[in-house]
């Protein structure tokens, strides 16, 4: 140990020989850097209930995709002589008021169910990003035309908006099949759900427009709309994708919930609403319970999975933002 | 503060007027003609119907018939339904029966979900603490109306604690079963906020000084954690009194309650727009006016905050 040489460096100091230069010069620094989006991919598969809700989606996406693979019944051949019968083999949850098979109808289900929310996710986070994003990066006239109307409809509950208006956009989908009962069911939906995103959206891209990096871009050059597209909306848009994770969850309980009012999916779309619905008489009555909680169960089990998505979502995006 | 909340009043003008507008065009928009619906498969003269479609104003253009409305409004006078009763007397029967509902609904959901959130973030990770989060993710993913049905069937029909129906009788014990299913839902996420934000709050410079101090345990929770805890929660609660009126909807028609949700759904499948308008003007302004009330009781939670 070399002898301090000033006053005050009693300690030890470590001779500028000693320092290992080779480790020094092997730091690589051509590698491009984690991103944040590597970074929350990492954290997110040692999630538990990340590898949960990805486990049950991934069950969910083989039965939308193949649901004949888990059953052999027709979910659309019914006969009223079989009207509440028990399970036997091949039906493992018997039969609803109309002779059709539970556990088939269970299955065929998910695809409307699942297609409805998945729609109107993606709609809501179209609209809602571009004009939050705009909003939030214009200001001014902009901001304040965007956020009136989206205060205008988001001031009106959501069920009772899609009551009234369903009927209104029913009416451009006259065919009344699988997608024309969707669509209308979607549109109404994302009528009123996208001001929630765009609310997000704005707030996240004002907080991401005095950074740093967005004055660089535009120092080298980068032309508004660039800065906004490239630069400005990836690194925002984190919290958007955690809300929207959600709602997805949110809107399959809002088409059961319009279905239940007589209102959503049309009849003949297989749907766990639809079924949910046509159930609740035997409830009241208290019969064959398991007619209406098997579809119940489903659509449960698909918007948990959503909701524990969201929650890892945000603990790998946000650590610090654990809200709710 | 008294100009902030006079600059936040007329601020919710225009919101009212839009979504009056938004309103009526959706309504506009419906298929089919509510006058004939009205006769159904009476035969009636042609001189009839223009007689009842000049009465309602439906002989109008589109946006003369909004204005005529909002005329009418800002009189007092919302119109008439199609069994000829003002809307105004409708309103005032049915929304004294929803608001009593709702605010049930918020107590009980406000009590309970900072009551189990505040013990749940104060025992973080323990035995209470996972089955409440468990069970507020079960109550979050089933839709409402499941829970409504079986609630009705084992208090109301099976273990009769509660009538299964509540019809004309609208008392505060004929409600409560209702009440519990309408704030099922706010309940979870309640609990969720306040489970969160205690936990926050546990372990804050403030609380470590406040213990240091030598306080006792309870005073520590309820000045230190919980009051810096409910904001959150307040705001939540705040915005969720819309989502009760609405989701009184399906509550009432489960439980055959008269109040506005039961109304707005009878009014919208007849197509009586001035029904329609008026319930979901009324439940704009509860909104805009719950929200202009959390942002004014913030100052009273935070002191920090103050409006010039």
């Amino acid at each position: 140990m070399p002898k301090p040489t000033l006053p005050g460096q009693e300690r030890y100091v470590a001779p500028a020989e000693e320092t290992p230069l080779a480790a020094v010069d092997s730091v690589q620094v051509d590698e491009t850097p984690a991103s944040q989006w590597r970074e929350a991919w990492k954290q997110l598969r040692r999630n538990p209930l990340f590898l949960a809700s990805a486990v049950l989606l991934t069950i969910l996406a083989v039965v939308i995709a193949f649901p004949g693979l888990f059953t052999n019944a027709d979910p659309r051949f019914c006969e009223l002589s079989r009207s509440l019968d028990p399970a036997e083999p091949g039906h493992p949850f018997g039969f609803n008021f109309q002779g059709c098979d539970v556990w088939s109808r269970t299955l065929y289900g998910a695809r409307a169910s699942v297609t409805v929310g998945v729609l109107t996710t993606l709609l809501v986070v179209l609209v809602g990003g571009i004009t939050g994003a705009v909003a939030g990066f214009k200001g001014g006239w902009a901001d304040a035309l965007i956020s009136r109307v989206g205060d205008i409809f988001f001031a009106i509950p959501l069920i009772l908006a899609a009551i009234v208006t369903l009927s209104s956009v029913k009416n451009w989908f006259p065919d009344r099949g699988f997608w024309g009962g969707i669509m209308a069911v979607v549109l109404t939906l994302a009528l009123f759900g996208w001001p929630q995103i765009a609310r997000i959206m704005r707030g996240s891209v004002i907080e991401v427009k005095n950074y740093e990096f967005v004055d660089a871009a535009r120092a080298i050059g980068a032309s508004n709309r660039r800065n906004l597209w490239r630069h400005i909306v990836p690194n925002a848009i984190s919290p958007v994708i955690v809300t929207a994770t959600v709602s997805l969850g949110v809107f399959i309980v809002a088409e059961a919930t319009l279905s239940f009012l007589g209102l959503g999916l049309p009849f003949s779309v297989v749907s766990w609403g639809n079924d949910i619905a046509e159930a609740q008489r035997l409830v009241r009555s208290g019969t064959r319970l398991g007619v209406m909680f098997v579809p119940a169960a489903a659509l449960a089990l698909t918007v948990l999975s959503f909701i524990l998505l969201g929650d890892a979502v945000r603990d790998a995006l946000d650590p610090k933002a654990k809200k709710r | 503060m008294w100009w902030y909340t006079a600059r936040r009043i007329l601020q919710t003008i225009p919101v009212l007027l839009g979504s009056t507008l938004l309103i009526y065009a959706l309504v506009f928009l419906r298929p089919g003609d509510p006058v004939r619906a009205l006769f159904g498969d009476k035969p009636v003269s042609e001189a009839t119907i223009a007689q009842v479609r000049e009465q309602y104003n439906l002989d109008e253009p589109f946006l003369i018939q909004w204005l005529l409305f909002l005329k009418g409004a800002l009189t007092g006078d919302f119109g008439q339904s199609f069994t000829g009763r003002p809307v105004i007397d409708l309103i005032a029967e049915a929304f004294p029966v929803t608001i009593k509902l709702a605010l049930m609904a918020l107590v009980i959901e406000a009590v309970l979900g900072i009551i189990a959130g505040t013990i749940a973030g104060l025992r973080k990770g323990k035995l209470f603490d996972s089955t409440m989060l468990v069970v507020s993710l079960l109550v979050i993913a089933v839709p409402i109306f499941v829970f409504g049905f079986v609630f009705q069937l084992i208090f109301g029909v099976k273990l009769e604690w509660f009538p299964p129906t509540v019809g004309g009788n609208t008392s505060f014990y004929n409600l409560l079963l209702p009440a519990i299913v309408l704030g099922l839902v706010s309940f979870a996420y309640v609990l969720r906020l306040t489970r969160t934000s205690v936990a926050g709050n546990l372990s804050a410079d403030h609380v470590r000084t406040a213990r240091a101090k030598g306080l006792a345990e309870g005073v520590v929770v309820r000045r230190h954690v919980l009051r810096n805890s409910l904001i959150p929660v307040v705001t939540y609660l705040g915005v969720d009194i819309g989502a009760l009126m609405a989701g009184a909807i399906v509550t009432e028609g489960i439980f055959n309650i008269p109040g506005v949700g039961n109304l707005a759904y009878q009014a919208v499948v007849r197509g009586e727009t001035p029904t329609i308008v008026s319930v979901v003007t009324i439940m704009v302004l509860v909104y805009i006016l719950a929200a202009l009330l959390v942002d004014l009781l913030y100052a009273l939670l935070d002191p920090r905050i103050r409006y010039a």
